[in-house]
């Protein structure tokens, strides 16, 4: 019998109560949203559990909400894979925008260490209890989280474009190399 | 040596022939020698690179232009070839195989994000390699056809021919690598 979105609200709700808010089916994913202190208790619930054997994290990533309200301008989505049912599920937590910090997910998979360092090195989000919170793929001099909204995608560097036709402003902080 | 007709030989410099001397300047000579024989360093990150493949195999056969052999050490290379996207993660590096060449050495900038960072202006990327490292021919293309790149070869060949012996010892190039940060 394949696994049924009412089953994991329910299970989540009982648990959890309203840390576990705004269950919808997105297309084809369910999506919840997580209390940000109770990511890693939920986690674990959604891994160890006999019934919902959540057992492959599929992908950890960043969002920048900048018009929302302070508590709620960062968030990290996980996504996550139960390969025996071979169902789906994604949630989010929201962080404060000043102090972006959640748990991190490595003490429950060991492959949450690449991606929460990408996350951290575009949105600036902290994990706490990492190993090795540092950058991954851009340079380690960079002082920019380059997904938030506040910094422009575009080098300033560039001197054969004429920004009056690309829409381009200021420098990206501190991030040319000469 | 060959009697066939469809062998062409460099022309020789400028100079005074009589019976059985040549006469001529030692800078030419000796420029002649180094346009002939330049030893290429690839340094392929992206599809410029494919097209340097190309370039190097035997329908264009850069070896016509005495680039025969590549050299994977910077160490033996005279000609350093930047194809491709430059990361401003790599860029120290690109700089340390400048730095590792030894002189006389010369840059061509194959394409369009070697010479000015292309379609990606962006945090990650470095707007040309000219922001870190000297650049004496600039190859335009995305990417550039292999008749392209023979064709900044050839340039390049020009511009060796004519420099003096002594020109990385002028102030000029002394203040161009100073601007740079290289010693």
């Amino acid at each position: 019998m394949p696994l049924e979105t009412t089953v994991i609200q329910d299970k989540l709700t009982d648990k959890f109560g309203n840390k576990v808010t705004g269950f919808i089916q997105q297309h084809d994913i369910f999506s919840f949203e997580v209390d940000s202190n109770s990511m890693n208790d939920v986690m674990r619930f959604l891994k160890e559990d006999e019934t919902l054997r959540f057992n492959f994290l599929t992908d950890i990533c960043g969002v920048h909400y900048p018009d929302f309200e302070k508590d709620r301008q960062l968030a990290v989505v996980y996504h996550m894979h139960n390969w025996m049912d071979n169902v789906r599920i994604r949630f989010k937590c929201f962080l404060n925008g000043d102090k972006p910090e959640v748990d991190t997910a490595t003490n429950l998979f060991l492959g949450a260490n690449w991606q929460e360092r990408e996350t951290y090195d575009f949105n600036g989000i902290i994990f706490k209890g990492h190993p090795q919170l540092k950058r991954i793929l851009n340079m380690d001099e960079m002082e920019s989280f380059p997904m938030r909204k506040e910094f422009p995608m575009e080098d300033g560097g560039r001197t054969d474009k004429d920004d009056r036709f690309f829409g381009r402003t200021t420098d990206n902080a501190n991030n040319n190399l000469k | 040596m060959s009697n066939s007709s469809d062998i062409k030989l460099v022309d020789a410099p400028e100079g005074v022939q009589g019976e059985g001397f040549f006469a001529t300047k030692l800078d030419s000579v000796v420029g002649l020698a180094r346009a002939n024989s330049l030893w290429p360093l690839p340094f392929a990150t992206s599809c410029c690179g494919i097209e340097f493949m190309a370039t190097m195999a035997s329908h264009y056969d850069v070896a016509r232009f005495g680039s025969e052999r590549m050299s994977f050490s910077p160490r033996q290379a005279d000609m350093l070839l930047v194809m491709g996207t430059i990361a401003k993660k790599m860029a120290p590096i690109l700089r340390q195989v400048y730095e590792q060449m030894s002189e006389p050495r010369w840059v061509i900038a194959v394409g369009a994000c070697a010479s000015s960072g292309g379609v990606f202006d962006t945090y990650s990327v470095l707007q040309g390699i000219d922001k870190v490292i000297p650049v004496d021919v600039y190859v335009p293309g995305c990417p550039p056809r292999p008749e392209q790149i023979l064709e900044g070869i050839m340039s390049l060949q020009e511009i060796v021919k004519s420099e003096s012996v002594r020109r990385r010892n002028s102030p000029e190039y002394k203040e161009l690598l100073a601007s740079y940060n290289i010693s």
